[in-house]
């Protein structure tokens, strides 16, 4: 018997980035990283910065998230991300570069560093840079 | 009767002004269509925000914060949005009067400006304007509306403002372009379709995920009324550039038959002063 599907829909500001059916999805959330399959009780979670990893009945897709939300239901997935974006479409030497900024300024730590925000973009690199992996 | 070497010089004047105008016109479509696919992209976005909003507030009832309620204070803030430049027929003035003659007229407001135009408008009637970020509207991004956001938020948790309100100008289609005037804080709860509610959990708190969630939601909106204004401006001036240039293309016309007509007389003059001399002769 084929694997239960359920369809899912990622949705950014800019575009629809992805509609289709999968098998199962990851990803991160606020509350840490979580699969969903099909028939999943109704739910809504926060995205944190992370790696999407989306199984098919073909394959697996991946995809670099950043904060959102997702609305999770027995049948369908919908994906809210402020940005989104496929490997292809990563810049791995800005990425890195990002991530050891965003490092030094942790490391630093003086008195008027936003370290909320410095981890914030740390995350993003990072989700970024093991998108790639 | 005109001279015939004025007729000339001002059909000339107003062939260069058609061309601009024409110029002004293909300009400006372009990049309505551009506009236009943007705006497009952004509605499910959108869409999918209100609805998730209002489900979580149907819900939760219970729920008392700040960002539902309203804050103490009598100010209001609105973000204005029109455009840099003018040229654009009534795009800018009718998103002005929404301002100083509509809902909020004579109360006390706090202006964030985008676009040149309006700021000016409004600095003019006598409006306080507290910020002015005429940069972003030429090509909107997400993440322009977000800093936007965040700064109208942080003024409105320092209870500086009690609500939140944004005009811009909602792009129909090609030709219908309506300014409108909408409340982003407190949320308000649309009343009436109660549709099937599956029941939902929430991993984190509810409270929490309102919290994180109307940031979202306000910049969604915001963003979305950046780009249906770009449209609506890029459509009203293609319309402004539309009608100008076929008022130039009918003047012209007349002034080429005020021309004709006036280098007839004078030939006919000429003609008969020479046969006039020449009776005179014989």
């Amino acid at each position: 018997m084929a694997e239960r599907t359920f369809s899912i829909r990622i949705i950014t500001p800019e575009r629809v980035f992805y509609e289709g059916t999968a098998v199962m999805a990851e990803f991160n959330t606020s509350e840490g990283e979580i699969g969903v399959y099909a028939g999943h009780i109704p739910m809504t979670v926060i995205l944190k910065p992370g790696v999407l990893t989306l199984t098919e009945e073909g394959g697996q897709k991946k995809a670099a998230l950043h904060t959102g939300f997702a609305e999770i239901l027995q049948d369908s997935i919908t994906i809210l991300a402020e940005e989104a974006e496929w490997p292809g479409e990563i810049d791995i030497a800005r990425a890195e570069a990002a991530r050891e900024r965003a490092e030094a300024r942790i490391r630093e730590h003086k008195a008027d560093t936003d370290i909320a925000r410095a981890e914030t973009a740390l995350q993003r690199a990072m989700a970024r840079i093991n998108t790639l992996r | 009767m005109a001279s015939m070497r004025d007729i000339k010089r001002r059909k000339s004047s107003i062939q260069s002004t058609g061309q601009i105008t024409k110029a002004m016109k293909l300009v400006a479509t372009v990049k309505l269509q551009k506009a236009r696919g943007k705006a497009e992209q952004n509605q499910p976005y959108s869409d999918c925000m209100y609805k998730t909003v209002q489900s979580i507030l149907e819900r939760s009832d219970s729920i008392s914060h700040p960002y539902l309620q309203g804050g103490d204070s009598p100010k209001k803030a609105v973000i204005v949005i029109s455009s840099n430049r003018g040229l654009a027929g009534g795009y800018n003035s009718n998103v002005v009067k929404l301002i100083t003659k509509g809902e909020l007229a004579g109360e006390d407001l706090d202006i964030y400006a985008i676009g040149k135009k309006g700021r000016e408008a409004l600095q003019r009637a006598g409006y306080h304007i507290k910020l002015d970020c005429s940069d972003i509207c030429e090509e909107p991004t997400y993440a322009d509306a977000a800093a936007l956001g965040r700064e109208i938020l942080d003024s409105f948790a320092k209870g500086e403002v009690g609500e939140i309100w944004l005009a811009y100008t909602w792009f129909k289609n090609t030709v219908v372009h309506e300014p409108r005037l909408v409340k982003l804080l407190p949320v308000e709860k649309e009343e009436g379709d109660n549709q099937e509610q599956i029941p939902m959990n929430y991993e984190a708190e509810e409270e929490s995920i309102l919290e994180m969630l109307i940031p979202k939601y306000i910049t969604s909106l915001i963003y979305g009324g950046l780009l249906e204004s770009v449209a609506s401006e890029n459509g009203a001036r293609m319309q402004a550039m539309d009608s100008a240039t076929s008022n130039a293309e009918e003047m012209i016309d007349d002034l080429t038959l005020l021309y004709n007509r006036a280098r007839q007389g004078s030939i006919t003059q000429e003609l008969t002063e020479i046969i006039a001399g020449a009776s005179a002769i014989s």
